[in-house]
């Protein structure tokens, strides 16, 4: 074969593996929409965010009480993790001495590859007891927030880590010359140089809080309510598909499909939004 | 705040960041070590997994884990040799990239939803090894692709302008030049999908099944590290020592596989600096 | 020999020229050292003639680039056979990361020379002819890695040699050089003068003013790089005719 048929003949096939790959995330939203449509033209969606409640049995599909699940318990889960994620970069990078800034962020990275599971089972024998001696009965939204918030640390410390590791050396230098302490140069000069890879960082936990399945479907309780204190047990979008996908059929299935659509709809808005960050139109 | 208080704050998140990591670790060894035997680890399961081992699992997992990366490897080896060498600007190669970086943020059960659609019911797979086995493939997919693309890109412009120079043909200077300098960035791509890939549970819950048999072929349905964990400590009462096991021998895996990573990525910078 | 000459050639990135408007004809057999200062286009010149612009993403080439009767801008052009007719040599020197052997026998299987013979004899020939087989001879099979930066660059000499290319273009080949090396790989150039036709973009006056047999001063004018004057080596240099070429000879400016 000539030399520059083969390598026509070798862009012609990376193309196709390049398009095979970039395909996937269009199967898969097509897929979730071909499996909703038979529920959606049935009862529309109106229904599920109006219905009595989440009952597929009886034929009411209200999502709310678990978008409220998903929506407090990552709530509440980037409130405590982001500050001592962030912080725990700037230990990294500005407090440790060397060789404690390595071994730190090697556990960090280590917590970041602990299966979720295992965080579950974690949570399971020893949060939810623990929670349970406080307020009965145990698992609940409080149980759900503490283990998401322990999950996605390494996510927004990691990411803050990258962020200050950008910042320009000369800034602290000249933060020193100009005599400003170590905590006034991090809050003053570091952070606001920092900020557009710390949103991102919130931006990619938060993405990682709402996708998260079975660590909360271990602690949560999963009951469906919408709840009122931090010691109800809720249940989230994701443990709810992961509960009933096993045994759901026909227009139940249609359903879990429905909110799975609303999980991908929540993560484009993400991406969006990081999008938009990082083209620097939202300024923060 | 005063620098001083700023200062014990960080100190203490620090430390407590720390504490809970080793509280979960000690848990998950105190509980777990004493189930860990070479027995455990090569006798079936019985009664759903109270007694007896891992055996099964440990080979489901391993098939699982085979189609994963048996699938994505080329797939994902040839979209990165593309966007570094080839599409780097273009309106293709643009595109490629933002579809691959959404693909990234997708939800863990959404992937299971889309593994059960596609692969199981449209393609008839049912629930078995290989349906989990690609559901597992695109999720990983990205991860992959990011390394390679990052070996590729730190091989020095110089091979490639100096190969044209001499009229080498394109595919010539990939194979005998850029993929070589581009490999370990591909091993350690290799080693954090399968890190990954080993940790996932939701994605494989309606795809690969919960069948605890021995699997027999790549159909059969098979059941996970994850999945039993799961299975043991949720839905088997008395089943939490077996999963405090289990869950040690999946932690001593990736611990072990984390580590490659590690070792690979400082042995390329290492003779990245020799070559200079 | 074919005469390369170059007309009203024009190379534009993504609208930006790099240089305009450059006509030069290059007699077979010399060597045209092509000087001025940075920004004005040398490289990208030297980069249109082996169409190593082809790999530069947004970069257009106008105008026409003959050599002999072959239009090198052609469209259809096979780049391949061009580039073992035209070879090249970089600032920076580029050996791969393979065995000395290695080096030189990869481009050469790539033109279809296979036999273990006549690679072993076109071996000898060209690292005799750029003086590294002394050096060299028992280790053919060790990392050209491990050379010094001199022999690395006599080496990409010899890789680039081995081809019988008919014209070499060479990009400031010894700038990137302690000045020991630098004499040697100047050395080479001088002997490789008359049996090939050598264009070399160079910052160093004395070494130009030395070895070549025609200069051409490139500059900026109108926002991009312009051929202000050519001519032989003790002619651009004693009596230039255009002021900026005199006050740039000079050290003046530039």
């Amino acid at each position: 074969m000539s030399r520059s048929r083969a390598d026509r003949l070798l862009v012609w096939i990376l193309r196709g593996s390049a398009t095979l790959a970039s395909a996937i995330v269009v199967l898969i939203a097509l897929f979730l929409i071909l499996e909703s449509l038979p529920i959606l033209e049935k009862v529309g969606l109106a229904r599920f965010f109006s219905d009595p409640s989440w009952h597929p049995a009886e034929g009411f599909y209200n999502l709310t009480p678990m978008l409220w699940g998903t929506l407090f318990a990552m709530a509440g889960s980037v409130i405590l993790a982001t500050p001592l994620g962030v912080l725990s970069a700037v230990f990294c990078h500005y407090y440790a001495p060397a060789d404690l800034a390595k071994p730190y962020r090697r556990l960090i990275e280590l917590l970041a590859g602990i299966p979720s599971v295992v965080y579950g089972l974690w949570g399971l024998m020893v949060l939810v007891p623990l929670i349970g001696r406080l307020h009965p009965p145990g698992p609940s939204l409080l149980a759900g927030i503490l283990i998401l918030a322990v999950m996605i640390l390494p996510t927004i410390a990691l990411s803050a880590d990258a962020a200050l590791a950008n910042v320009p050396s000369e800034y602290r230098r000249g933060a020193a010359a100009l005599g400003l302490s170590r905590w006034a140069t991090i809050r003053h000069v570091i952070f606001p140089a920092a900020r557009s890879g710390l949103f991102t960082g919130v931006i990619l936990e938060t993405g990682r809080a709402i996708g998260e399945t079975m660590a909360i479907l271990m602690v949560c309780g999963n009951q469906v309510q919408t709840p009122k204190s931090l010691f109800d047990p809720v249940r989230t979008l994701t443990a709810n598909i992961a509960l009933e996908m096993a045994y759901a059929l026909g227009d139940h299935r249609s359903a879990l499909f429905v909110s799975g659509l609303v999980l991908l709809a929540f993560i484009v808005l993400l991406a969006a939004a990081a999008e938009l960050l990082s083209r620097g139109r939202i300024h923060v | 705040m005063s620098d001083r208080a700023a200062a014990t704050i960080v100190w203490a998140v620090a430390i407590s960041v720390t504490g809970v990591f080793l509280w979960l670790l000690a848990d998950i060894v105190w509980h777990g070590f004493g189930q860990i035997s070479w027995g455990f680890l090569t006798s079936l399961p019985r009664d759903a997994g109270r007694q007896g081992g891992l055996s099964s699992i440990l080979v489901a997992t391993a098939l699982i884990l085979l189609v994963c990366m048996a699938a994505s490897l080329p797939l994902g080896v040839g979209t990165a040799v593309l966007l570094s060498e080839f599409s780097r600007e273009s309106l293709f190669g643009r595109g490629v990239r933002r579809s691959l970086d959404v693909l990234a943020g997708v939800p863990s059960i959404v992937f299971g939803l889309f593994g059960n659609a596609f692969f199981s019911k449209v393609l008839g797979m049912g629930f078995s090894i290989l349906s989990g086995g690609l559901t597992l493939a695109c999720m990983v997919l990205p991860i992959l692709i990011r390394a390679t693309e990052e070996g590729l890109r730190s091989a020095p412009n110089e091979y490639r302008l100096g190969a044209a120079a001499l009229g080498v043909s394109r595919t010539k200077t990939l194979l005998h030049l850029l993929i070589p300098a581009a490999i370990p960035g591909l091993m350690v791509g290799f080693v954090l999908g399968l890190g990954r890939a080993i940790a996932e549970t939701a994605a494989l819950l309606f795809t690969s099944g919960y069948v605890d048999r021995m699997p027999e072929s790549l159909l059969d349905s098979g059941r996970a590290l994850t999945l039993h964990i799961y299975d043991l400590s949720m839905n088997v009462p008395g089943g939490d020592r077996s999963a405090y096991g289990t869950a040690l021998v999946l932690i001593l895996l990736l611990f072990a596989i984390n580590s490659a990573a590690w070792g690979i990525a400082g042995r390329w910078r290492d003779r990245r600096i020799v070559t200079e | 020999m074919n005469e390369l000459r170059t007309e009203g050639l024009t190379l534009r990135y993504r609208e930006k020229p790099a240089f305009a408007d450059v006509s030069l004809s290059v007699r077979p057999g010399s060597l045209t050292a092509i000087v001025g200062p940075s920004g004005c286009g040398k490289t990208s010149f030297l980069n249109c003639l082996n169409r190593l612009t082809d790999l530069i993403p947004g970069a257009t080439a106008s105008g026409s680039i003959r050599l002999g009767d072959l239009e090198i801008l052609k469209p259809d052009l096979d780049v391949v056979s061009l580039r073992r007719r035209v070879g090249m040599i970089f600032q920076k020197p580029n050996p791969f990361p393979l065995s000395i052997r290695k080096n030189l026998e990869f481009p050469l299987r790539e033109h279809g020379v296979r036999g273990r013979a006549e690679l072993d004899g076109i071996l000898e020939r060209t690292l005799r002819e750029v003086g590294l087989w002394d050096e060299v001879k028992d280790r053919l099979g060790s990392s050209a890695m491990s050379l010094s930066g001199g022999q690395q660059q006599r080496l990409c000499f010899a890789r680039a040699l081995a081809l019988q290319p008919e014209i070499l273009l060479l990009d400031e080949p010894c700038s990137a050089l302690d000045p020991l090396s630098s004499g040697v790989v100047e050395d080479l150039i001088v002997r490789l003068k008359q049996r090939y036709t050598l264009l070399a973009v160079t910052h160093n006056l004395a070494q130009a003013r030395r070895i070549a047999d025609v200069v051409a001063v490139f500059w900026v004018q109108e926002g991009a790089g312009r051929l202000i004057e050519v001519g032989p080596a003790a002619q651009v240099f004693e009596a230039p005719r255009d002021p900026l070429t005199a006050a740039y000879v000079n050290g003046m400016r530039g």
